[in-house]
């Protein structure tokens, strides 16, 4: 489990955030994306693959979250 | 366009790493890459903010001079306690140029080196007595200082000094805060990892203390996150962002206070200019206060019109039509300048080599000179350093991580510029090359360089570096071509 950041882009889209690895990469699909329920697997640009607790949409971000890495570390 | 092309680039690099034993030649290769802005993920091309390989002549600093150097050090009114032997405090004191206003040793610190001088007794019995000690003493020789820092060395780590419980008690006892550091130097690869340590230490004791204060906030309100003032860079920074009709809170951490510090979560807008040392404070403040953060670029007429623009769209019209007219205020200055010096300039390629943001942010106003960065490389970048830089530099340019003594060298040699941008530990080494050099950590003693007033600057510094007539004298009477020899017996009669 590692804390990570979830925020809006600039450009529209999400990115995530993982401060113990200053890793920044964008979020490319997020499973549950509705408003009473926001999360599951994080797919991001990168390749690495993440898995938050889904919850009720958050109000505001960017929002810190525990999350679960799927699959081997990436770079 | 660069004067090498892709494959003569890749070449260069195989020829270097040429020299490494099978294993390290393997590591260091992952960190030596040519520019393809086609990519998006710089972690395709490159791999960075990874352990130096031991044996080569790193750069890079440790995690007690990213918090001490960088981020807490220019703190004016605050004592930043070197805790530990009094080597660190002693010899990186007052080095990083970051100017402040104050009476020293008064009411601001900023150049002394306060330390706990850690003797053999300190590391076998523990230092905690004698950081409560003297933290008294500066209670009592100091009153006019508003808190203080406790940075760690790396043998308070080692011996295990809980100061921690050390800095409560003096705080309870003084009333004003007192900021337990653990950046032990030897944590993590670079000093990156002490900006970080001492971000989140301003985010625990520091950010917070005054939340539901009373604040006369106005609508523009803004800080300047991550300037630190070298040679004055902030206050050039500054007077742009007034003339637009902003008001400056804060300035984190050049000529910075506690206070400024504390009420910077009152304001509007952060603006980040070093996005490798503060962008975590900033991401902080997002989350907490939804205090919202851009980055900008103040190195260039260009970069800083986009930059201005850009700062003030999150602003009402009135910012906006200001912003026009600094724009234009300053643009017959900047044309005069760029008009004396791009002549004199224009087609020369330079190499840089530096720290957190400058190898990015500076390729705008060499661009403006009309000068060309050849190759750039980052001591402590992380991967979203150069995920931001590959847009900015040429294809095919040379880009290092975390180079070496022998590395940049040997570039240098091939790639032939005509000026290398780097720090005191590479300056001596390319100047005896014959090749000018300028310093772009400290700025060689000069600056600032940030803002309009800034590129005056600059300019007139790459200008008299590469136009100085000491390079012409580099080849030794009895080596000069033969013409010239029949000339000398002439010239003495």
């Amino acid at each position: 489990m590692a804390n990570i950041m979830i925020r809006q882009a600039d450009s529209g889209g999400l990115v995530f955030y993982l401060p113990k690895r200053d890793l920044e990469a964008s979020i490319e699909s997020i499973e549950f994306d509705s408003t009473a329920k926001w999360g599951g697997e994080l797919k991001l640009d990168n390749g690495g693959a993440y898995y938050i607790d889904p919850i009720a949409k958050p109000p505001r971000l960017p929002i810190s979250l525990r999350a679960r890495r799927l699959g081997a570390a990436e770079d | 366009m660069s004067t090498l092309s892709r494959e003569e680039t890749e070449a260069l690099i195989a020829e270097v790493l040429e020299v490494y034993p099978e294993k390290a030649r393997k590591d260091r290769a992952k960190h030596l890459a040519v520019n393809d802005q086609s990519i998006e993920q710089s972690k395709k091309c490159i791999t960075a903010n990874r352990k130096t390989l031991p044996g080569v002549m790193t750069v890079r600093g440790c995690a007690y001079a990213g918090s001490k150097g960088v981020v807490w050090g220019p703190i004016k009114d605050m004592i930043h306690v070197s805790h530990g032997p009094i080597g660190c405090g002693q010899y990186s004191r007052a080095g990083r140029r970051n100017y402040y206003v104050g009476t020293t040793g008064v009411d601001t610190f900023g150049t002394m080196n306060f330390t706990s001088d850690f003797q053999e007794k300190d590391i076998v019995f523990g230092g905690d007595k004698k950081l409560a000690k003297l933290l008294a003493e500066i209670e009592t020789l100091f009153p006019l200082s508003k808190g203080s820092s406790v940075q760690s060395e790396c043998p308070i780590g080692l011996i295990g000094d809980d100061i921690e419980s050390v800095a409560k008690k003096a705080s309870a006892a003084t009333g004003k805060p007192i900021v337990p550091v653990r950046c032990e130097g030897f944590r993590g690869v670079s000093q990156s990892l002490g900006h970080h340590i001492a971000n989140d230490t301003i985010r625990d004791w520091v950010m917070g203390k005054r939340d539901g204060q009373p604040f006369a906030a106005t609508p523009y309100d803004v800080a300047i996150i991550g300037d630190y003032n070298i040679g004055g860079d902030a206050w050039a920074s500054r007077i742009l962002l007034e003339e637009m009709g902003l008001r400056v809170v804060a300035q984190w951490s050049g000529d910075g206070t506690l206070a400024e510090m504390m009420n910077t979560p009152k304001v509007k807008l952060n603006l980040l200019h070093c996005y490798r040392s503060m962008n975590y404070i900033s991401r902080h403040m997002e989350e907490k206060y939804g205090i919202p953060w851009m980055e900008y670029n103040f190195f260039g007429p260009t970069k800083i019109i986009e930059s201005l623009r850009r700062i003030a769209g999150f602003f009402d019209d009135s910012i906006k039509e200001k912003c026009e007219a600094v724009i234009a205020r300053y643009q017959p200055m900047m044309d005069a300048i760029i008009g004396k010096y791009r002549p004199r300039l224009q087609g020369k390629k330079v190499m840089l080599y530096v720290g957190g943001l400058r190898p990015r942010h500076i390729i705008g106003a060499y661009e403006d000179l009309g000068m060309e960065v050849v190759g750039a490389g980052y001591e402590f970048g992380h991967n979203d350093d150069y995920d931001r830089s590959i847009k900015e530099m040429g294809n095919a340019t040379l880009i290092y991580d975390d180079a070496n003594g022998f590395e940049l060298e040997q570039f240098v040699k091939r790639i032939k510029p005509d000026m290398v941008g780097s720090g005191i530990k590479e300056k001596y080494i390319f100047q005896k090359m014959g090749i000018p050099f300028r310093q772009m950590h400290s700025w060689d003693y000069s600056g600032p360089y940030h803002g309009y007033d800034g590129f005056a600057i600059f300019a007139r510094d790459m200008d008299i570096a590469l136009s100085s007539p000491v390079w012409s004298k580099f080849v030794p009477p009895w080596k000069k071509s033969v013409p010239e020899a029949t000339q000398e017996p002439q010239e003495a009669a």
